[in-house]
Order: structure tokens, then sequence, then C-alpha cells
């Protein structure tokens, strides 16, 4: 018997190889070095023992393979270090080919090679199913197949760009590799992806039957007279795959986003040449887009860093694990309501609690709402729907609260309010509970007087609608205990979202950083740009919603309200906006509220598409009337800039003290341009010299709000990145 | 530099570019061996004198492939001696190969030629010919690629064409492209495309419908909506943000018709014209071709007209009538909005709207349209132009001697 480190290898009596892939002390096969060099022995025992027939590949885990391990591949990503350039760029290359290669000679074996997928195999894993001649997957509708590298900024560089296309056509294997969405075995069966469904018990019987009674060596695409289904590119119909497929990326991403452009030329052009030009291909885009910094960028944040906050990096250590049995929400609106559901969901005991008990049913018929959906598109049962409703009450009485082990506070912002509702529900608490609230705006730390125990105050900011946004931003009072927070957060762990932590400020860090897009838009609008192209420049800059849009969805009176409140604190010391004027006439004199006023920015007319309001132009002279290429990227810079100079403010000032919670939670939180991987590593990608000269250029043109803070200038000075100066502790390795 | 003279214009009837249509049944090869012939016969040429036969076509794949020019040439018994080459422009290849022919004979390459095209679209499908335009990822991203029915949606909603206008437009062109037909300005250079016995198969334009109002065009649904915000929508207003949303105006009755047909224009220096008794009808004063933005895509012709003109060393208003094609409506409102052209002095007896755009031959036919009409109004002046498909323009002024 031959031995690998990462696989078991038998030969049966009939000369069919078993080999299990079961990496020693991990949890999950992964694609490292010692795991491809073993394949590639085991090709060559293949090839070269004339004693067996065929073979098949299996794991030894509950996994097949969950891909290549990307930490190493985030090391990789941006160009890597050592060497010339052009010496990386080859390395990369040629590094990449001989994974490729290795996969084509797997295929090329000349001995029926069989795929038992066993449990999940995902990236390189299902890739290494795809170069076998037969998949054949065991039952389990947990098991997922996919080509998720899409979603973190990478490309299948292991033949999935090639071999899922010549597969089961270009059509339908270009969402599934374009989104990175995975199936279930049965879906994949019927997409043609995996041959074969059995029962566990039976995967490596049906394997071997496979040889023994077909055992075909040869990849379709290696057989005389083979045709992508569906039509190669230049085919009527394949022309229009690429067609149409071109525009719908150009529309979703506006281009911003590499790896799904590399993705549609890998396939594009791979399907018009031989198999093993393809491969080169794709090797090709594959060591390209790993050159660009917008994929470390995203590898970083978009998986690895968002990896490591769910996990807890930032929680605390020493702090028992704390468990949310029963949970209170004060205010049973919008966020209360969401906040009852994902909370009942993760199986605590929620009391809903609200000034009126219709108010408090309303709150509760939300969850049933989207249960209700839930339960119409089969992701949920009658059984376990009722549970879950069960086990919220919804309630106007604080005695209802009692022994709860987290109380939420999400009424109206008005301090009075919290105070009193925080008062009533103190002395509720279990003993060790803690208190939060869900405020959006008023710093924690004079919302923390209104409880005995400031230090078992914190904020726990969710964000809207509650079941859909992942981010939990969790502020720290000024007296809030270490204690807290790492309870806080086995709370935000239970309800499966990610959490981030900062200090206590106005509008704490993410509403803050947020507001600064919104008003650069009303300063655009200031300046004379045309509407539509502060909208639309707004979306090409990679932002969910255009900035005049929200603020209407956010009301133009309540951003009037804000201003007038802070030019009444601050007196002289208010600067004035370049926008106050146009958002005063707006709402003092025209009544144009806001969305929910039915006229902001934009009219909504009844059951139509909302459109700007023509009146806009009589209000601002326009100025910009068109833009060109040139001029869109400025204007993206502009978006863009401001947002990460608040970002960089608030990293000097204490806000937000770790890289991570500052990017994730930007691109969580509001959305802010996920191909950037978040606003610091923007200006590390752009490099902070250059971010430095790029917001004083600004700063010239249109206002001081531009101007580089001292933290800035300084690591401009110094050469120094935010991801290197403020580098986050590595964790320890990976189990 | 030699002068270059046009000596003569054919073109056949557009027949409608359907299976139903007049022409289906006549092979590319035949519409452009008829051009040729009937040229080569009206004026008693001695091909071995034509030294070379340029034609465009946009989808020369098929029957229309290989080197169609060459093909003709043969089969319309030309001299041995008379090569001939197949050229693209999209659009405007027609008028390209005019062109083309014509600098052969500035530059003394060519002392006699003749430029046009052919374009069967009801038997080789628009768009057969494939490219990479669209389809490679590279290219698609990087110009925006959008149709060119919503670039010309795009062209009347940024230069402000209502539905209205455009089809106000249409109106008037099947109007006077009636008129035109009715009055026999079409007669000098059109010839019946006949059958192998010489029975008459086609003898006049198949796609006109004079008979279209604005009630009846208002009926008609905007043609490239869907397809619009299906996606491409969207990549437009990438590139044109000021573009709220696109208004989608064009149709069937507003845009260009798919017809079969194919053109031949004679061109030559004065020397060798005269040696062959052919009488100069128009010099050729200027030529010119040009880039343009090529997601909006149809805006070249006023740029290529500006050209041209500096070329000429003229002014617009120097231009007694011109001719633009009438890909669609928004197209040749724009070009009047751009260069101030009043709608009297454009396309004055209709155009593609009416009659339809046969892609590879239009250019030869709309430049013998203008020739005729100068002759007949006794001017001196036209211009003549046409949009090109990834954002181009051609445009070819000539002047009555």
């Amino acid at each position: 018997m031959t031995t690998y480190e990462n696989f078991s290898f038998d030969v049966d009596s009939d000369g069919i190889a078993l080999a299990t892939w079961d990496m020693p002390g991990r949890s999950m096969n992964v694609l490292s070095q010692s795991s491809m060099a073993d394949i590639a022995s085991i090709i060559e025992k293949i090839m070269s023992d004339d004693g067996i027939k065929g073979a098949v590949i299996t794991s030894g885990k509950g996994a097949f393979c969950a891909g290549a391990d990307l930490s190493m591949m985030g090391g990789q990503a941006g160009g890597g270090e050592g060497g010339s350039p052009e010496d990386r760029v080859k390395g990369m290359y040629e590094g990449n080919l001989k994974f490729n290669m290795l996969l084509r000679d797997l295929e090329t074996c000349g001995k029926p090679v069989v795929a038992a997928i066993n449990g999940t195999a995902l990236g390189g894993g299902l890739e290494v199913t795809l170069a076998c001649h037969y998949r054949v997957a065991s039952d389990n509708p947990k098991t997922q197949l996919g080509l998720p590298e899409a979603k973190v900024g990478l490309l299948p560089g292991g033949g999935g760009t090639q071999r899922l296309p010549r597969l089961i056509g270009a059509g339908a294997a270009l969402p599934i590799i374009l989104q990175g969405s995975s199936l279930n075995p049965e879906k994949a069966a019927k997409a043609g992806i995996v041959h074969k469904v059995v029962p566990a018990d039976q995967l490596i019987d049906e394997a071997k039957k496979w040889i023994r009674e077909v055992g075909d060596a040869e990849q379709p695409w290696d057989k005389k007279g083979y045709k992508v289904p569906g039509g190669d590119p230049n085919s009527k119909g394949g022309a229009q795959v690429f067609t149409i497929g071109n525009a719908q990326l150009h529309k979703q991403t506006h281009g911003n986003f590499p790896a799904q452009k590399y993705i549609l030329s890998c396939v594009y052009e791979g399907l018009q040449v031989p198999i093993e030009a393809g491969l080169r291909i794709e090797s090709r885009y594959f060591t390209k887009l790993l050159m660009d910094p917008r994929s470390k960028a995203m590898i970083r944040s978009l998986f690895l860093s968002m990896q490591e906050l769910q996990k807890g990096a930032r929680r605390p250590a020493g702090v028992p694990e704390f468990q949310v049995k029963k949970l209170g929400i004060l205010g049973a609106g919008m966020m209360g309501a969401g906040i009852a559901y994902v909370s009942a969901q993760a199986g605590m005991e929620v009391v809903l609690l609200d000034t009126e008990q219709a108010g408090a049913e309303k709150g509760k018929a939300y969850s049933q709402k989207l249960l209700e959906k839930a339960l119409e598109r089969g992701k949920t049962t009658q059984d376990k729907m009722d549970a879950t409703l069960a086990r919220i009450t919804p309630t106007t009485n604080f005695g209802d609260l009692k022994g709860a082990d987290l109380v939420i506070e999400a009424v109206f912002e008005d301090r009075g309010i919290k105070a009193e509702v925080t008062k009533k529900a103190e002395p509720m608490i279990a003993e060790g509970g803690i208190y939060g609230s869900n405020t959006s705006t008023l710093p924690i730390s004079g919302l923390a007087e209104a409880y005995s125990k400031p230090e078992e105050f914190i904020g726990i900011h969710f964000f809207s609608p509650v079941d859909k946004m992942q981010l939990v931003e969790i502020i720290m009072g000024e007296k809030t205990s270490d204690e807290t927070l790492a309870k806080a957060m086995d709370y935000v762990k239970q309800i499966r979202k990610t959490p981030i932590v900062v200090n206590d400020s106005r509008g704490f860090y993410t509403s803050r950083c947020f507001g600064t897009y919104v008003s650069e838009g009303l300063a655009m609008l200031a300046d004379g740009i045309k509407p539509a192209i502060v909208e639309n420049t707004g979306k090409m800059t990679g932002m969910p919603m255009p900035p005049l849009a929200l603020n209407d969805e956010v009301s133009l009176e309540l951003g009037y309200k804000v201003r007038q409140q802070t030019k009444k604190d601050l007196g002289d010391k208010y600067v004035e906006g370049p926008a106050d004027k146009i958002v005063e006439k707006m709402v003092v004199d025209l009544g144009r509220l806001g969305r929910k006023a039915g006229k902001g920015f934009y009219d909504y007319p009844e059951g139509g598409k909302k459109k700007l309001w023509p009146g806009l132009a009589d209000l601002v002279e326009t100025k910009i009337e068109e833009a060109d290429p040139e001029l869109v990227e400025e204007y993206k810079k502009r978006f863009l800039c401001i947002q990460a100079l608040e970002a960089a403010r608030c990293f000097e000032e204490g806000v937000v003290t770790d890289v991570r919670d500052a990017d994730v939670g930007a691109i969580l939180g509001w959305g802010f341009a996920p191909w950037t991987g978040g606003p610091l590593s923007y200006i590390d990608m752009l490099g902070t010299k250059e971010f430095v000269e790029l917001c004083d250029s600004l700063a010239q043109k249109y206002g001081e709000r531009f101007k580089p803070n001292a933290l800035l200038r300084e690591m401009a000075e110094k050469g120094e990145s935010f991801y290197t100066r403020f580098a986050p502790p590595k964790e320890k390795a990976a189990a | 530099m030699t002068d270059c003279f046009v000596y003569d214009t054919v073109r056949t009837p557009r027949g409608k570019g359907k299976k139903d249509g007049a022409l289906h049944e006549v092979t590319a090869l035949e519409l452009s061996t008829q051009t040729l012939k009937a040229i080569r016969d009206r004026n008693g040429l001695d091909t071995s004198k034509v030294d070379d036969v340029v034609l465009g076509c946009v989808d020369p794949v098929g029957e229309q492939g290989g080197d169609i020019a060459r093909i003709a040439v043969l089969n319309a018994d030309y001299a041995e001696t008379t090569a001939g080459v197949q050229i693209n422009r999209f659009c405007a290849s027609g008028l390209e190969a005019t062109n083309m022919a014509a600098a052969k004979v500035m530059s003394g390459e060519a002392d006699m030629a003749i430029g046009g095209g052919v374009e069967s679209m009801s038997r080789v499908g628009m768009g057969a010919s494939g490219g990479s335009w669209s389809t490679d990822p590279n290219i698609a991203f990087k110009s925006y690629f959008t149709p060119q029915g919503i670039g010309a949606d795009l062209v009347a909603t940024k230069y402000g064409f209502s539905r209205d206008d455009v089809d106000a437009y249409a109106v008037e062109s099947q109007k006077r492209a009636k008129a035109a037909w009715d009055n026999g300005y079409f007669s000098k250079s059109v010839i019946p495309v006949k059958d192998i016995n010489g029975l008459t198969i086609l003898d006049h334009d198949e796609h006109m419908r004079p008979e279209a109002t604005m009630q009846s065009l208002a009926a008609l649904n905007p043609s490239f909506a869907s397809l619009g915000e299906f996606a491409f929508d969207g990549v437009a207003l990438d590139r044109y943000p000021e573009v709220e949303e696109i208004t989608h105006v064009h149709h069937a009755g507003n845009s260009s018709g798919i017809v079969d047909g194919a053109s031949a224009v004679l061109v030559g220096n004065e020397e060798t014209g005269k040696a062959m008794g052919l009488k100069p009808r128009a010099r050729i004063r200027a030529m010119a071709s040009i880039g343009s933005e090529p997601c909006i895509m149809l805006t070249g012709p006023a740029d290529v007209s500006r050209k041209a003109l500096a070329k000429a060393g003229m002014n617009p208003e120097d231009i007694d009538i011109y001719e633009l094609n009438e890909a669609f409506a928004s197209v040749v409102l724009r070009m009047m909005q751009s260069l101030d052209i009043p709608h009297e002095k454009m396309n004055v007896n209709g155009g593609a709207i009416a009659m339809g755009h046969p892609l590879g031959a239009t250019g030869g036919m709309i430049l013998g349209t203008v020739l005729d009409e100068l002759e007949r109004r006794d001017l001196n002046t036209a211009l003549v132009t046409l949009c090109v498909g990834a954002g181009m323009g051609t445009a070819t002024i000539i002047e009555r001697v």
C-alpha cells in the first residue's frame, strides 16, 4: 500500500483504487500544496500501476473539500512580495497553471476516475470533481456544490471556468460562476453537474459500479466531434449569451468588479479553443486578477476579516460564554419587530413590549409575515414556524420582562422617553444580564445615565431591515465594561450576525460616515451638477442607492431638523453646508419633505416609477450638463474619498479602533462600495500619499471638508498604510 | 491630385427583406450582377477600362461572402482584367465603397472604377457575419456596447426629441418618398430587377407605407424598451449619466426598413471619361470618414459632415441639399439640430424609413438619389452621409459640373 500525507489509498480486488482525502489535523480538506502534491502522486500511481483499472476519489471528512486556502490566496493577491514585478507575475501564472495542468493530468490519465462527493465541494474542491470522468453525490440536501470564488473577488482558477461551461453550456454555467451560488446535489444533478445522487451508504459502491460497468476514461470535451452545449460563443445562441451577459454584468457592476468580467472573458475566449489552451487562458486571467489590488482588498474584507469578526476576534478574552435565553425588547416598531424576529429564530424567548397592546401585536405580526413567506418558499415548516411565533410574547407590561438576560431598547429617538423605559426595565433584568440601546444617533454614555449600572449598558445598533442586514454595530459607552461587551457579542453570535465594536460618538461610526455620502450628493447638487449625473455617478461608485434618493428615503425634513439642532448647539461655530439653503427651500418653502410626503428630490407618481423632480433645475442653476468617463471618475472619487476620509477621522479619534471593524462595518452597514474592500482598504489601495494628495486637490476644488486629517498626513509622510500600521493581531492557526 | 467625377449611378428597387419579399428569390450575386450590367450597358462601357469594382456588404458571409465584388464582376461578364473588392463600413459601406473607388481614381491607381454595394437582408440575415464587439467582454465593457436601436432612443432622449417628433419625421419621409415615386424622380437611377427570361420581378420600392399617419404610428410599441430595460439602458446610462432614463421612441415605423437591394456608381477621371464618350455629372468635392462615441453610436453624421465641409472649405449653408440615411428618425433630427439644417434641405425625397435600408448598398443608392435631384432642381452641391455602427460616420460632398 502506498501512503500519502493527506490521502488513504486502497485498491480492491477489482483493481479499483479508493483515494480518501483526509487531511490530518484539520476539520476540512483544503487544496494545500501538500494535498496537490499527493494528487500528483496518486495520478502517477493510477497511470503506472497496471493492476489499477480505475479510481474513486472521496473524502474522509464531512465535506468533500472547501477549496483553496483563502488566507494563502489573500497573501498572494495584490501581487505578493519579493522579486521583480515581472517575476512575481510569471511565478503566479506558472504556479496556477501547474495546478490547472495537474487536474488536466487527472482527466487524461487514461483510466476512469470517479468523484464520490460525500459532502460539500466548493471552489477548488468542486474543480477537482469536474476533472473526474463521473460524479456521484450522496443525497444530503445540506451538501453545497459551487464555485464561490467570485463572491470574494476571485475566479475559479482550477479549470472551473472551462469545464463547467463545457459540461452544461455557457448560458447555464455563467450565472453559477458569476454569482458564486451553490447547489444541493439534487439541483446539481438536474443542472447536469453531477451524474447521479445516491444515499450516502451506497456512494462508494455506486462509484465503483460505474467504473466496472461503464468506465469511460475520456471527458466529453476530449471526444471527437464534441460541441459546447448551447453553442460556442460564435454560434448564434452563444453570441446571445455573451451579448446579454456582458450588458447585464456591466449594468449590475458598473465595471467595478474585475473578477466577474474576467470570468466572462475566460469562458468567452476559452470555449473557442481546445481545453488546454482554455486552461492557459484561465490561468492568465487568474494571474491578472490576483495582481489587481481590488481582489486583495475584497478577499481580505469580504472573507478573512468578516470570518474573524464573526468568530469573535474582537471579543474580550476571559469572559465566560454568555447565553441569552430570554430577551426583552422595548418598542415594537420596525426595528423592535425585526430584532424580535431574528432572536426568536435563534431560539430565544422574546418579550416584545410596546405602550399599546395593538402595537406590540403588530410587531409580532411582522414575524408572522416573514415566516409565512418562508413557509411558502419551503424555507421553514409549519411546526418550526409555530414554535418560533410561540416564543414571542407581545405585551405592555414591564413585569413580563422579569428574568430577561438582555433588554434591548428600540423606542423613539428621544432622550426623555428612553430614560423612562430604561428605568422601568432595569429592575426586571436577571442577575448578570445587560441592557442595550438600539439608538442610531444618541451618544450611549448619556443614555447610560438612566441606568444604575452604566458598566452594564451598551449600544447594540441594528440596521434595517434587521432580518436582512448582517451587521450589528456595538457601541461602548464611556463606562461600559469589557464583560458587557463580551456578553453583547455573544448575543450577536447567537443571532448569527457580524459584530463590529466602536466607541461612543455622535452618529457612532456607520451613521457618521454614511452621512457624508448623503451630504456630498447634496453638495454636488448645490455645485450645479445635473441631478441625474449626481444620482447615476453615485450608483456607479458602487453604492447601493444614489444620494438624492437616499435623502428622500431618510426624509429631507429629518436632515433639516438635525441641522437646525446642530446649528443651535454649535452657534457661531456652525459651518454652513453647501446645500443648506436648497434643503431649507425644499422643506420650508416647498414642502418637498421626501418619499413619505410623496415628493422630495423625486416625484412619486401613484403606481409609477419615481422621477427626479424637474423643478430642481429652477432651484439650482445647472452648470454641469454632461459627464464623460473622466468626469465620472472624478465624481466617483468625490463620493468615495469623503466617506473614506470620515472613516480615517473616526480612526484617529478612536471611534473605531480596528481596521476590520472599519472596513467590514462599512460594507455591511451602509453598503460602502464592496469592490474597494472598505474605506480604509480604499485608502491603502490608492496609497496613503496619493490619497492625501487627491483629498488636497478635492479640497481646493470643492471645499475644506476634503482636507485630510493629521493621522493621514503623518501616515503619508511615513509611507504607512492602515493595514501595516494598524495590522490586526494575527489569529492563531486556524483549526 | 486628379479630379474624380461621377458618371452614372444605378440602383435596384428595394424589395421587402423578408421571405415574402419580391427579391427574396433573387441571389445577392444576381442583384449586384444586374446593377453592374446596367451601368455597363447604358453607358456602353468598355469594361476593360474599368480597373476595379468596390462593393460594400455588411454581412459578407454565405453567398455574400468570399469577395462578392469580384464574383459579381465575373458573373456580369466584365473584362477579366476588372478587379473586385468587397469592403465593410457597416451601414456606410456603399458610400465608403464609392469613396474608395474615387480615391483610386484621384490617386491615379484607377482611371475608371465602380463603387456601390449589395445586401440581400432576406437571404443573409442581419448580423450573420458575427463579430466580437458585443460578445467579447473586453471590448463590450470598454466601449459600453449598446445595440443601435437603444443608441437611437438615447439620441432622442439626450437631444430632446419626443415620440411625436420622431413619428412626425417618419410620416413626412413616407409622404416625400411617395411624391418622388409618383413624379418619377427616381426613374433615372432605378433599374428593374428581372428574371432569367427578362421578365420583371420588381420595379418599385416595395417597403413604402404612404398611408402612415401620426395616429397609425402611435399604435406601434417601441421596439427597444424591453431590451433596454433588460440590461442595455443601464449600460448606456453609465456612459451618459446626464440622462435619468432613456425614453424609447423608435419602432418599425420610424426606423429604416429591412430590404434587399444593390447599387453601383461609376466614377473616373476626366480624360478616360472623355475617351469613352461619357459626360461627367458631378465632381467629388470632398470625402471623409470619422469615428464617434460608440455607445450612442449614431452621432457620427454631424461630425463627419463638419470634417468633409472643412476639407471642402465650405459651410453647412453652402450645401444645397443633404442626404442622410434614415437609419432612425432621431439620427436625422439630431444632425439637422446640430448643423442647423432646415428640413426643406434634408432628405427631400424621403429615405430609408419609407424605402428601406439595404445595409451595404444604401450609400451608393442615396448618392444617386441626391445627384438626380440636384439635376432635377438644377442646384449645385450636395452632401451625402450615413451613421455607422460602432460609432462612425462617412460623408461625400459632390458638386455638379
